[in-house]
C-alpha cells in the first residue's frame, strides 16, 4: 500500500468496489460528479456495468432493477437529485432491495449552493420518502472514512436488505487527503447467497434476485412474505417493517457507530458528524489545552440514531452542543432522546461556510458558563 | 395548408437586431459564459428577433449558471429558473395563467408576451424531455429553444443524448472498451415534430439570419414551437475560442447538422450544402474526435449519409406542399452565402 493524495469522491468509489459494487447508474451533478466519472472508468474494465441515465429518477430505478438482476448496485447524487430519488428509495425499502445511495450534500433547498457544503439532508435521508421504513444512514468525516463507510454500506445493505444512504458533503467529496487504501479485490463473480428456494422471497429471509429456483413477484404494493399484494387493512407489511426496523436497531455495527474523544472526564461535549466533526475535534483540543473538560461524540451512524451513547453522555455531562451545517435538524431527535437529562444547545449554519473550530470552542465555552450559572 | 405560412417571413437584419439591442437590451454582457461559447449569440439573436415583451424560462445549464451569479444578472427581461427537468412544465403554468387572466379581462390589459424557453441539450434531450413532451402535447403557446452543444458542458462534459458518435466525453472516454461515444445522437427535432406542433426547426450558430427568420416564423405560427440550434462549445469540443463559427459551418456543410424546418408536419430544407462535404472536415476541427481512425470515421460518414438521405426523402415527399405558395420567397439562406455575425 502506498500513501497518496486521494479525493473523497474517489475514495468512495474505491470503497464501493471493495464492498463488491459491480453496477453503477447515475446522472452528473455537482459535487458528486467525480463518483460517476470514476465509476465510468473503473467498472467496465472490471466486468461491471456503468450506466449513465437520463435523470436521477431513472438512476435510482435502474439501481433497484439491477439489484433484482443480481448486481451489487449503487448510485450517487446531490440534493436536487436526492429529492428526485426519494420515490424509488421508498420502493427499494418496501421491496427489501439491497442497494447504496451516496448523497454528497450541498446547500439547499432546490438548486441552492451547488458548489458549497451543507448537512441539510439529514432528515430527508431518514424521512424523505413517504410512509415508515427501516433507514440506515451513514456519514464520513474524512477521505479515509469515505472509503470505509461506503464499503460498510454494501455489507449493511445486504445484511438488512434495504437501501443504505451514505451522506458526504461538498468538502469531504472534493478534499484530497493522504491515505493508504488497500488494493482493490480482484473482480469476482459475486452471486447473492440467496435462499434454498423453499424460503419466501421477502421478510426475514436472504435476498434472492431473479433467476432463482422460483419466480418472484416484486411490487411496491403492500405484500406478504410471498410477495403477493395484500392491500386490505391489517396488512402483513406492517409486521415485516417492524421486524426490519427492530433488526436495524439491534445491529451493534450500527448502534455502536459513535467515536468518543476526551469523553472520560468531560463535563461538556460536542455532538457532531461529517466534516463538522473535524472542526469540533480541533475545538475540543483547544479547550483541553486551556484546561476545560470538553469532549466530543462523533456520530458515524446518523440513523438509527445511536441512542445509548447519547443517553450515556447525557447522564455524564452538564451540557451537549449539537453542531451541524443546517439550521437545526439532528438536534431535534437528540433532544428527544436526551429527554431533559442535560441541557442541549445547537450551533448551526446553512450559508455554505464551514463551522470553524474557533466558533465551536467559543460556543462551547458559552454553554459551559451558562450551565454553571 | 394553413393560411399562416402563405405570409412570407423575413429575418430581422443584423443592423435591426443591433438597433433593437441598443434600444431595448434583453440580454446583457458581463456574464460568465466562456470566450468562444456560442450560447450568447444564439440568445441575443432569438430575443432581438421578437417584437413586444418576452418572458424567459431557463432550464439548468451553462446559460442559467453563468448569467445569474448573485448579485449580478445578464437578464433584462422577466426570467425564471426552477430546475433541470421542468422548464417546459414551468412555462406551461406561466402561459396558461396568462391566458386565463386575459380571458377574464378586466384590469388585466398588459400586452401579451412571447414565451421563450432556453434549455441546453441536457435539459432538453434527456432529463427535460418528459416535461417538453407534455407541454407540446397540451399545445401551450411558447417557443422552446434548445442550445445544443452536444454534451453536458456545465457539469464537466459528460455524454448527452445529443452527443455525436465517436465523441470523447468524461463518460464516454477513449480506452480499450470504447472509442468515445458508441452511439450517435437521438433525433430530437424529429421527436418534437412528431408531436404535431405547428413549427419545429433546426438552426445553427453560423447563419444568424436563418436563425432569426425561424424565430419569427415560430412566433408567427402562434402555438408550440421548437428550435434546435447547434451551438459551439470550445471547452467541450476542443477548439480555440475564435473557431466556433467555422466549426459549426462544417457541421452544416457536411450535412451532420442539416438546416430544415417542419411546418405543420411538412419537412422543408432551408439550406442545401452544394456539394455536401466529407464529414472529416467537421471531425478534424475538434480534439474530441482526435482519436478516431479511418474505420471509425467511415462509420460516422455512413450514419451521416443515412440520416441525410432519410431527411431528403421526407423533404422530397413534402416538396409539393411548399411549391403551392410563396413561402420559398422568404428564404434567407441562399446557396453558399453562409455566415455573418449578428452583432
Amino acid at each position: 500500500m502506498a500513501l497518496r493524495m486521494v479525493m473523497g469522491n474517489e475514495a468512495a468509489v474505491q470503497g464501493a468496489l471493495a464492498g463488491g459494487c459491480d453496477f453503477y447508474a447515475g446522472y452528473p451533478i455537482t459535487p458528486a460528479t467525480e463518483i460517476l466519472e470514476e465509476m465510468g472508468r473503473r467498472l467496465p474494465p472490471r466486468g461491471g456495468v456503468f450506466l449513465q441515465m437520463e435523470d436521477e429518477l431513472a438512476a435510482m430505478a435502474a439501481v433497484v432493477g439491477a439489484a433484482w438482476g443480481g448486481a451489487r448496485a449503487m448510485t450517487a447524487t446531490s440534493g436536487p437529485g436526492f429529492s428526485l430519488m426519494q420515490e424509488h428509495i421508498g420502493y427499494a425499502a418496501i421491496t427489501q432491495t439491497p442497494c447504496v445511495v451516496i448523497d454528497v450534500q450541498r446547500g439547499g433547498p432546490s438548486t441552492g449552493l451547488p458548489t458549497l457544503p451543507a448537512q441539510g439532508d439529514v432528515m430527508q435521508a431518514r424521512y424523505g420518502t413517504h410512509g415508515d421504513r427501516p433507514a440506515i444512514v451513514l456519514t464520513a468525516s474524512s477521505v479515509r472514512e469515505a472509503y470505509t463507510t461506503t464499503r460498510k454500506a454494501f455489507q449493511l445493505a445486504e445484511r438488512h436488505r434495504t437501501p443504505v444512504v451514505v451522506l458526504l458533503d461538498a468538502v469531504i467529496a472534493h478534499m484530497r487527503e493522504p491515505v493508504e487504501l488497500p488494493p482493490l479485490p480482484e473482480p469476482a463473480l459475486n452471486p447473492w447467497p440467496g435462499s434454498s428456494g423453499t424460503e419466501p422471497p421477502f421478510g426475514a429471509h436472504p435476498f434472492t434476485p431473479f433467476g432463482g429456483p422460483s419466480p418472484i413477484v416484486v411490487t411496491g404494493l403492500s405484500h406478504g412474505e410471498d410477495g403477493w399484494p395484500r392491500t386490505g387493512a391489517g396488512q402483513a407489511t406492517e409486521r415485516m417493517l417492524k421486524d426490519a426496523i427492530a433488526g436495524i436497531a439491534e445491529d451493534p455495527s450500527l448502534t455502536q457507530g459513535v467515536e468518543r474523544y476526551c469523553m472520560d472526564d468531560a463535563t461538556v461535549a460536542v455532538v457532531a458528524y461529517g466534516i463538522t466533526a473535524r472542526a469540533a475535534h480541533a475545538a475540543v483540543e483547544t479547550l483541553r489545552a486551556e484546561g476545560e473538560r470538553a469532549g466530543l461524540l462523533k456520530l458515524d451512524v446518523l440513523w438509527p440514531l445511536p441512542e445509548a451513547a447519547l443517553l450515556e453522555a447525557a447522564e455524564q455531562v452538564d451540557g451537549l452542543l449539537v453542531v451541524e451545517m443546517n439550521l437545526g435538524q439532528l438536534v431535534m431527535p437528540v433532544r428527544a432522546v436526551v429527554g431533559g437529562r442535560t441541557h442541549v444547545a445547537h450551533l448551526g449554519r446553512a450559508d455554505g461556510l464551514l463551522l470553524s473550530p474557533d466558533v465551536i470552542a467559543r460556543r462551547l465555552q458559552a454553554l459551559t458558563a451558562s450551565v454553571r450559572s | 395548408m394553413s393560411t399562416h405560412i402563405t405570409e412570407p417571413v423575413f429575418p430581422r437584419s443584423i443592423r435591426a437586431m443591433a438597433e433593437h439591442e441598443e434600444a431595448e437590451p434583453r440580454f446583457l454582457g458581463g456574464h460568465a459564459l466562456c470566450a468562444g461559447c456560442g450560447i450568447p449569440m444564439v440568445v441575443r439573436t432569438v430575443l432581438n428577433s421578437i417584437d413586444g415583451p418576452v418572458v424567459v424560462v431557463n432550464a439548468t445549464g451553462c446559460l442559467e449558471v453563468a448569467t445569474t451569479r448573485y448579485p449580478e444578472t445578464a437578464w433584462n427581461v422577466p426570467w425564471l429558473h426552477v430546475a433541470f427537468e421542468n422548464a417546459a412544465a414551468v412555462m406551461s403554468g406561466i402561459e396558461a395563467a396568462d391566458r386565463a387572466l386575459r380571458r377574464r379581462g378586466g384590469a388585466y390589459t398588459v400586452e401579451s408576451p412571447t414565451f421563450v424557453v432556453f434549455g441546453g441539450d441536457g435539459g432538453t434531450y434527456d432529463i427535460g424531455l418528459q416535461s417538453l413532451s407534455g407541454a407540446l402535447d397540451r399545445g401551450h403557446r411558447f417557443l422552446y429553444v434548445c442550445y445544443d452543444n452536444q454534451a453536458y458542458m456545465n457539469t464537466g462534459i459528460q455524454r448527452s443524448g445529443a452527443t455525436p458518435m465517436g465523441s470523447r466525453t468524461a463518460t464516454t472516454p477513449v480506452g480499450q472498451a470504447h472509442s468515445g461515444s458508441p452511439r450517435g445522437r437521438k433525433d430530437l427535432t424529429a421527436i418534437v415534430a412528431a408531436h404535431q406542433i405547428p413549427y419545429a426547426a433546426q438552426a445553427s450558430a453560423v447563419d444568424f439570419a436563418d436563425l432569426s427568420r425561424k424565430v419569427r416564423r415560430a412566433v408567427q405560427m402562434g402555438g408550440s414551437a421548437f428550435l434546435n440550434v447547434l451551438t459551439p462549445c470550445p471547452l467541450g469540443w476542443g477548439f480555440t475560442a475564435r473557431e466556433g463559427i467555422a466549426v459549426v459551418r462544417e457541421a452544416v456543410e457536411t450535412g451532420l447538422w442539416p438546416l430544415y424546418e417542419v411546418i405543420e408536419g411538412r419537412y422543408r430544407l432551408t439550406y442545401e450544402p452544394d456539394p455536401r462535404q466529407s464529414v472529416d472536415r467537421f471531425l478534424a476541427t475538434q480534439t474530441r474526435f482526435r482519436h478516431l481512425g479511418p474505420d471509425e470515421k467511415a462509420a460516422i460518414q455512413d450514419t451521416v449519409d443515412r440520416d441525410w438521405h432519410r431527411l431528403m426523402d421526407r423533404v422530397e415527399a413534402d416538396r409539393r406542399f411548399f411549391d403551392r405558395d410563396d413561402i420559398l420567397t422568404d428564404q434567407s439562406f441562399r446557396g453558399r452565402q453562409v455566415g455573418g455575425s449578428p452583432l
